[in-house]
């Protein structure tokens, strides 16, 4: 019986086992950013202790940088001192860091892979539940607690109990207009917000297989959502070719070399699950969340669900969610007026968003109702769109183009929905409050979705506000 | 020092997939230590925009002092910020009962040394049945024998092996053990390239 990807990637990291039975395991790749990380320092420095291992950790910011100026001081004192707390401390233990206005400052879980850094085969943490991310390149990576990002700074390794892979298997042929984001909350829905406690997912199938690596991220990133410690896709040709040239990457032979050690870890054919799930493409249509968490989504055609039809605790989290909500039982999510559209975050702020909303959203205008905000996942995201003119497109469009962070993802920053405001977003969380009003709401769905919403100022169909090409992502998608 | 018997008195948190975003909403991170967490804990829950109490549990008279929370299913999920526990721990809670926790929210909780207890549905509504008629009695909870005590009556509970026996042998916070194997951690650098 062969491997699959996890096991092969945890043997190689495992130090040995702990006499509570979880193991120690070296981490090759640590993030960190200025949330959840700066006390962490504190930590250290109460016990006395360094940092083991500084060139395998990287920094940079994100959450609560604001996107309209990012000059310095920042006007927010307390924003200003995060991240001196955390630049001092990457300049003092000999980290790198990446600031605003480097060239290289963006949302963690963007920039780790635009640079190189995050490779195959890699164990990678950071203080940030998306670390999943990374997941998309055949890593284990794994969002961890600031007293976890103590120990890995102090020792390069986690304590942790060993988890079971189940394996998702997504066959056939997305349709027009369906995209990453879909298929990521479709399997949210049908496995539950906990189904994946315990385990890794591996995410697999034709429709995997045939998705550029941007679409790939979109997919692990949510991984978290669905309960999963991590999600991941076995390294091939897309992976090595998105990687080949990255500043961060083994160039020439030494790439060749390379590539071959990063293709061994993938699953064997023969490999073992404890668990299998097979989706059928023609079964995922747009998806989009009526509720307060990511698994209360449905497709765009259909209607929100009704507290009668479910038993027992499910019938209060339908009522509590459609009361929060303010929205009706049984009635269409299509045309439910929306105030605010934000595209961006780890999950699709990348290039191949605004890419695809670029090419839609020409020639249309964003209803006079509505705040669009488009917010690029790092500086190397933005430098590209705009060589491209994807900034000019979307502005023409009425989206304000932004500087890049975590932004309106979860509102640390001055982006923040306003009172009870519905928000149609490209983000992965439509938590109660999670955009920067405790009564604020948030309607996750594609970015192509965000941007016909955007248009016709009420939850829309893109497929049927914009005429879509076959094949919506970057071009070169399958 | 060994950490197996938590006692206080209950309250119970009723909901399912209570996330992290609820237990401590995202303006609260804005903060470069943990201390002065424990009063923003379950904000937007407990208060209105004008700062009026919305009568939520943890601010009822009869429940103030207490210091076990009793929560239903998933609870804990979403965001990774130990925000969350250290705000739970610096609140005066000492441990959570609940149906299942996410699982970053229970190795966060652990390493703070705050047990993650697991009680099935039918035992939780009973026990918080009964909290709600005694707000002031204590309740138990003994991790080496898996039972909370509350008025009499036995409730099962259970809790991950390699958790509880970190809580036995009092290494919930594993930074010591780690560190003890700095050879073990240099070769298995070395064997990768990155030492
Ligand atoms: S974009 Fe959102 S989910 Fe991603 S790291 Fe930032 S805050 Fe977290």
């Amino acid at each position: 019986m062969g491997k699959n990807l996890f096991r092969k990637v945890w043997d190689d990291h495992v130090v040995r086992q702990l006499d509570n039975g979880q193991y120690q395991v070296f981490m090759a790749l640590h993030l960190i950013h200025e949330v959840t990380s700066p006390q962490a320092f504190g930590m250290l420095k109460d016990k006395g202790l360094g940092v083991a291992f500084p060139n395998r950790t990287f920094a940079t910011v994100d959450h609560i940088i604001p996107t309209d100026s990012q000059s310095r001081p920042l006007q927010d004192d307390m924003a200003e001192k995060m991240i001196q707390v955390l630049s001092d401390a990457t300049a003092e233990h000999g980290i790198e860091y990446f600031p605003p206005e480097s060239g290289s400052q963006g949302i963690v879980h963007v920039v780790g892979p635009e640079k190189g850094l995050t490779q195959p085969g890699m164990t990678i943490c950071c203080g940030d539940s998306h670390t999943a991310t990374h997941g998309a390149f055949g890593c284990i990576a794994l969002g961890i607690g600031t007293s976890q990002v103590r120990d890995v700074l102090a020792s390069q390794t986690l304590a942790m109990d060993t988890l079971k892979v189940r394996r998702i298997r997504v066959e056939g042929k997305l349709g027009p207009g369906v995209t990453a984001k879909d298929v990521i909350l479709h399997i949210i829905r049908l496995l539950g917000v906990n189904g994946g406690v315990g385990y890794a997912y591996e995410y697999a199938g034709s429709v995997i297989e045939a998705m550029t690596m941007e679409e790939r991220m979109t997919v692990c990133n949510m991984s978290i959502e669905g309960g999963a410690r991590c999600g991941y896709i076995n390294p091939d040709e897309t992976t090595f070719e998105f990687l080949r040239d990255r500043e961060r990457v083994p160039r020439g032979a030494d790439f060749d070399a390379v590539c071959e050690k990063w293709r061994s870890y993938a699953s064997d054919p023969d490999a073992s699950y404890d668990d299998e799930v097979v989706i059928h493409a023609r079964d995922i249509s747009p998806t989009v969340t009526w509720g307060v968490t990511p698994a209360q989504a449905i497709s765009i055609e259909e209607l929100v669900p009704s507290p009668e039809t479910a038993e027992g605790l499910e019938k209060n989290l339908i009522t509590d969610a459609l009361n929060y909500m303010k929205l009706d039982a049984a009635a269409p999510i299509k045309g439910t007026k929306i105030n605010v559209a934000f595209i961006g975050s780890c999950t699709n702020g990348r290039l191949s968003d605004f890419r695809s909303v670029a090419r839609v959203i020409a020639g249309h205008k964003v209803a006079d109702s509505v705040r669009a905000i488009a917010v690029p996942g790092s500086e190397q995201v933005d430098q590209d769109a705009r060589a491209e003119g994807l900034d000019k497109i979307l502005e023409a469009a009425g989206f304000e183009w932004r500087k890049p962070g975590c932004s309106m993802c979860l509102a640390m920053n001055p982006d923040k929905l306003v009172g009870d405001e519905v928000c149609a977003s490209s983000s992965n969380r439509n938590f109660m409050g999670r955009q920067g009003s405790p009564t604020g709401r948030t309607i996750l769905m594609s970015p192509i979705m965000v941007a016909a919403s955007a248009v016709r100022g009420s939850v829309a169909d893109a497929r049927e506000v914009f005429e879509l090409p076959s094949t919506l992502e970057s071009g070169d998608a399958a | 020092m060994s950490k197996t018997k938590f006692a206080g008195r209950g309250v119970y948190v009723l909901g399912n997939d209570i996330d992290t975003d609820r237990i401590i909403p995202a303006r609260f991170l804005k903060c470069v230590t943990f201390d002065e967490l424990g009063p923003s804990l379950f904000f937007d829950e407990r208060f209105d925009a004008d700062g009026n109490s919305r009568g939520h549990p943890l601010d009822k008279a009869r429940h103030k002092g207490a210091e076990i929370l009793i929560s239903d299913n998933n609870f804990g999920c979403g965001s990774s910020r130990e925000h969350a526990p250290q705000a739970i721990q610096k609140f005066g809670l000492k441990a959570v009962i609940a149906e299942s926790f996410a699982e970053i929210f229970h190795g966060n909780c652990t390493t703070l040394g705050i047990p993650c207890v697991v009680m099935d549905a039918e035992h939780r509504s009973g026990l918080a049945a009964q909290v709600e008629r005694n707000p002031d009695a204590e309740l138990i909870i003994d991790l080496e024998s898996q039972q909370v005590i509350f008025a009499n009556e036995i409730y099962p509970v259970s809790m991950k092996a390699s958790t509880r026996e970190a809580f036995l042998a009092a290494t919930y916070d594993p930074l010591d053990n780690l560190l003890s194997a700095k050879d073990q951690v240099r070769n298995t650098a070395q064997k990768l390239g990155w030492a």
